[in-house]
């Protein structure tokens, strides 16, 4: 089986569907901010560092750290 | 007149909140405390018609009911004590009308709590540029609730806002969130037992029992055995919850978005953040913008502090002429006249700090900061948004502390408050550049480097070093029950809005002169007391003593009157300590005309400067020559060589640099972090770290 893929893992510009979350404590802040399962999220672009990223999620842009990206798990 | 109703304002961070709040409430605005947190409270009353007055209450800024900081716990807090003193009568949800899914579920929340809310449709003048066209009249008949549209910056809407709710209106009847039948009969024994209106409130107090102060122990331990008695777990209803309002603002907005928005309107801001984002020219811009903040309060400030300084001695002596003499007329003129004058120094400072902050807020740009800074500042314990004030206090340490409150975490706020002091603020300079003249040779290395300067970069470099060390340190020993969350929106950059820049200088200024600034006048009257006063009949007859001493020296007046001065401070209570300090402060390599230094330059820093002068029967001079070279002169009694040899100078040094040596910085500590906890620790901490460096360095090089 292949290894669940995470916001943390897309690329500037991409864009993928969230599926759910690996972390039930984080979860319950992403889910009030936006990122619902199946909606769409679109990776604009990382921190010189590369974290923290910034996403688009339900009309609105977000930056988020790695560590709060990689809970999101995505289709794709 | 009626009785003045109470409105709440509730949405998200950048609803344009504050610009409404400002709108409706101008300058009648008041900061308060809440009890137990350390956000402040914003009221202010407004006129909603010629008969009705509202008091205003400006809630922190939150995206649902369920609390991401310590700070937002306060909101749930006000809304579910029904008995409590800031129950609102109305509550007026600001959204952002280019982005309405997100301030929809603290609205869905507030509806099911049957608590009367407006709906404020703030900024449509961009949603109209992005192309976006909503149906008001669907919107407000589905949510069945009053739809306003606002332009919280022009003030348009604020006067349908207000007709709104002076004519009054009915809690909408929806019910947006179906309470599962599974934890159904646990809801209601919490509805029965509490005597509450909603199962949606009883339902809160079971997701909230901690946050719910006003609650009684037994209270709360009735919810909690309730809840596990019923299997409630609150993380796993809190996600269900938020799906299942997303899944009813999702039909809504279907129904009421007749043209979505073009994602085109956002690809200026997009095409900022290229720049302002990337990995060369975004910090290369960053700091620039940071030099130019520390510039203008470093600098621009010092014009009108001068002024203020000039004018607080003016008046002093000319008041001390006025009156009479006699200890009540000196607490006047010496003690409480050059008090409120060493407050009001500090605004030029602060509302230079907070004029360049709420422009970089209110731009959006703030937010691209912390994107860029929160990596490298994180594995310091420090968070993105601790850049500014750090920064900040190389020019003062009072504005950029209350500049963290912009840091919503609370232990990054508390880590960068507690080593902001360490950053050379500019009370340090004078201090660093009388003792640097003096025992640094003006030589220069390799014909190009000037040593003295070498030193004073040293000095600032050490005191960063200590911030970011001593960083590391809390950021291991403090722990929190709060995680660190960075999920932050960025706002589409926008022109500032001036008076809003106004009001918060306005805000801050308030802040700081009504609150720290009672402390700040408290601790210098103490301070002049000690310094004025001293035990038995030596104070008195000073003078006298001073004459008879000097008979055959033919002094004239004003070397008599320096004398005089030195001879009074010597044998006053400050002077007392500094004595009884000395066994204390001789590892460092100072002596007690040292001693009472430190002890009045607990003031501030610079205040060394003119102790070391009257102590020295300098007289009240400030010139760094004369001080110099009388320093220079001095000769230590014990070894016959000079007084001040390099290395008591750098233990000095050392110590100004990492020593607290500043009330107002305690005061502000005080007041940002809302108990005399914190201040007191740093204190102790500041202290122990100054003087073991002093110490080692003396020891080392002596």
């Amino acid at each position: 089986m292949e290894r669940t893929k995470s916001v943390a893992d897309m690329k500037p510009g991409e864009t993928a569907v969230i599926s759910g979350f690996s972390d039930d404590i984080f979860s319950v802040k992403l889910l009030e901010m936006g990122f619902l399962p199946g909606t769409a999220v679109r990776f604009n672009f990382k921190a010189p560092f590369g974290d923290p990223v910034c996403v688009s999620v339900s009309g609105y842009d977000l930056s988020l750290r790695i560590n709060e990206a990689s809970t999101i798990i995505i289709l794709n | 007149m009626a009785e003045k109703i109470k409105i709440a304002l509730a949405g998200k961070p950048n609803s344009g909140k504050s610009s409404l709040f400002n709108q409706l409430t101008g300058l009648n605005q008041k900061i308060g405390n809440f009890p137990g947190i350390t956000v402040d409270k914003r009221t202010g009353v407004c006129q909603l018609s010629d008969y009705q007055q509202a008091e205003i209450i400006d809630l922190p800024g939150i995206y649902s009911l369920y609390p991401r900081t310590l700070d937002e716990k306060i909101v749930a807090e006000i809304i579910a004590d029904k008995k409590g003193a800031h129950f609102p009568d109305y509550v007026v949800l600001v959204a952002d009308a280019t982005n309405l899914k997100n301030c929809m579920l603290l609205l869905t929340q507030l509806i099911d709590l049957r608590l009367p809310t407006v709906l404020a449709l703030n900024m449509m003048d961009l949603a109209a540029q992005s192309g976006q066209s909503i149906d008001i009249q669907e919107l407000s008949s589905s949510l069945d609730l009053p739809v306003v549209m606002i332009n919280a910056r022009t003030g348009q809407g604020i006067q349908e806002l207000k007709k709104v709710i002076v004519e009054s209106f009915n809690p909408s009847r929806k019910s947006v969130f179906q309470i599962g039948s599974e934890i159904k009969s646990l809801v209601r024994t919490i509805k029965d037992r509490f005597n509450l209106a909603t199962e949606y409130e009883a339902y809160q107090f079971l997701q909230q029992t901690d946050n719910l102060i006003f609650l009684s122990k037994e209270d709360r331990e009735y919810i909690f055995a309730q809840a596990k008695a019923g299997q409630f777990f609150p993380h796993k209803y809190q996600g269900a919850e938020t799906v299942m309002r997303y899944g009813f603002i999702q039909d809504l907005l279907n129904k009421v978005i007749l043209k979505t928005s073009d994602p085109e309107w956002k690809k200026f801001s997009y095409r900022i953040d290229k720049v302002l984002t990337h990995k060369v020219w975004g910090y290369l811009i960053f700091f620039t913008v940071l030099f130019l903040i520390f510039q203008s309060i470093f600098a621009w400030a010092q014009i009108p502090m001068d002024f203020i300084d000039s004018s607080f001695a003016s008046l002093s002596n000319s008041l001390a002429e006025f009156f009479p003499e006699g200890p009540f007329f000196d607490l006047i003129t010496q003690g409480i006249v050059p008090g409120i004058g060493g407050i009001l120094i500090f605004i030029p400072q602060i509302a230079i700090l907070f004029a360049c902050i709420s422009v970089l807020e209110e731009s959006g740009y703030m937010a691209r900061v912390v994107f860029l800074m929160d990596k490298i500042m994180r594995q310091f314990g420090l968070s993105g948004k601790s850049v500014v004030p750090l920064i900040s206090g190389m020019a003062c340490a009072i504005p950029a502390i209350m500049a963290t409150r912009t840091i919503e975490n609370w232990k990054d706020r508390l880590i960068t408050i507690f080593v902001t002091p360490f950053m050379s603020c500019s009370a340090r300079l004078p201090v660093f550049t009388i003792l640097v003249a003096l025992i640094i040779p003006d030589v220069k290395l390799f014909g190009f480097f000037n040593y003295q300067g070498l030193v004073l970069m040293a000095l600032y470099l050490l005191g960063f070093f200590a911030a970011i060390f001593s960083a590391f340190l809390l950021k291991l020993i403090i722990k929190t029950q709060e995680r660190s969350y960075m999920i932050m929106e960025m706002p589409t950059y926008r022109k500032p809005k001036w008076a809003n820049v106004g009001y918060t200088i306005i805000e801050k200024t308030k802040s700081f002169v009504f609150e720290a600034g009672k402390i700040i006048l408290a601790i210098s009257v103490i301070l002049w007391v000690l310094a004025s006063y001293g035990p038995g009949e030596k104070m008195s007859q000073a003078e006298q003593i001073v004459k008879d001493q000097s008979f055959n020296l033919q002094l004239t007046e004003d070397e008599l009157q320096s004398r005089i001065a030195a001879y009074k401070l010597e044998h006053s209570y400050a002077g007392i300590i500094g004595k009884t300090l000395e066994p204390a402060i001789k590892p460092l390599g100072y002596d007690w005309k040292i001693g009472i230094a430190l002890v009045t330059s607990f003031a501030a820093r610079e205040v060394f400067v003119s102790t070391i002068a009257t102590i020295y029967s300098l007289g009240s001079t400030d010139d760094e020559q004369t001080i110099k070279g009388r320093l220079k002169s001095e000769i230590n009694q014990e070894t016959g060589g000079p007084r001040y040899t390099p290395a008591v100078g750098l233990s000095l040094l050392v110590f100004y640099t990492l020593a607290m040596q500043c009330m107002s910085t305690l005061a502000v500590v005080k007041r940002e972090t809302k108990s005399w906890k914190w201040p007191l620790i740093q204190l102790a901490y500041m202290t122990a770290v100054a003087y073991l460096s002093a110490f080692i360095i003396y020891q080392t090089l002596s």
